[in-house]
């Protein structure tokens, strides 16, 4: 808590250093894109948000592995802080993807792998989000989540590789691949930039909702004390 | 800035963008100030987590 005292202005300060310029790259110094015009420039938020959809859940795979096997408390207070920061990104990649497809696909939806596998994602967040919270024991909860987080896990790579398994109307990697990006510099840096700034907020967010349900814990506790000092002043007259 | 015959999709997925990222951060905020609030609540009441109290290690916990 101390250690995220220090580190949680200096990082919200980043982040907005970070957006501001990454808006301003977007908007003013990166160029039209000759085939897809001035709505590049959804690219610039869909993409990050589509990275951070898959590294939040890989983070929340780790965490259920280091839940699950050394039971460290942490990692599932970072497993159940994360779900719904996920699920708000994978929402923002869904509907900003949506909004970049009517104009160039002249649709807002189409059932193929990419699209689909990254709804499912959206699915699995709100089932982790829907397990936690029809628990009242934070360890049952932490342990039914760690394992449908673990086998959910499946769908990353599916999501990731989709693209190249299956005929799809998503276009392909071109920046995270083998081999050099094949995306213009005028247009990486930006997305670079945006992504980054996505990324630090991502971390203040987490960071914060990890306090907050460690904070959560310890009221959780300190009520069940009181109830149990209670019982026993009952119990003594 | 002219953003050209598309620029409803455009402004759109920003604004959804904006609206998405600042209920996250003021639910961070909102839902960190109002636990830290019921801990002090709980505090002045002479309440301790057992860890807490002198010579209870709250192993038993």
């Amino acid at each position: 808590m101390r250690l995220t005292d220090r580190v949680l202005p200096w990082l919200a300060g980043v982040t907005v250093v970070l957006m501001g310029v990454g808006l301003y790259l977007s908007f003013f110094v990166a160029p039209a894109d000759y085939q897809q015009g001035e709505t590049v420039r959804i690219m610039y938020i869909h993409v990050p948000s589509a990275w951070l959809a898959m590294f939040c859940y890989t983070l929340i795979a780790v965490s259920s592995i280091g839940s699950l096997i050394w039971r460290h408390p942490l990692a599932d207070v970072s497993a159940k802080a994360a779900a719904p920061i996920g699920a708000a990104f994978t929402l923002l990649a869904l509907v900003t993807g949506s909004l970049w497809g009517k104009p160039m696909w002249g649709t807002y939806w189409v059932w193929d792998a990419r699209l689909t596998s990254v709804l499912i994602l959206f699915f699995l967040y709100l089932g982790l989000i829907a397990v936690w919270q029809s628990f009242e024991e934070p360890s049952r909860a932490g342990r039914a989540a760690a394992i449908l987080a673990i086998v959910g896990f499946v769908n990353i790579p599916i999501i990731k590789f989709s693209v190249d398994w299956w005929n799809t109307l998503h276009q392909p990697a071109s920046v995270m691949r083998l081999g050099r990006p094949t995306i213009a510099l005028s247009l990486l840096w930006p997305l670079l930039v945006m992504a980054l700034g996505f990324t630090c907020l991502f971390i203040w967010l987490h960071f914060k909702a990890m306090r907050t349900e460690i904070l959560k814990r310890r009221v959780e506790t300190m009520i069940v004390t009181r109830v149990g000092q209670a019982a026993t002043l009952k119990a003594a007259e | 800035m002219d953003l050209g015959p598309h620029a409803a999709f455009i402004w759109s997925a920003y604004a959804v963008t904006a609206v998405v990222v600042a209920g996250l951060v003021i639910r961070a905020i909102y839902e960190e100030r109002r636990q830290r609030e019921a801990l002090l609540r709980l505090e002045a009441q002479g309440i301790r987590r057992r860890s807490d109290v002198p010579g209870d290690s709250g192993k038993s916990a």
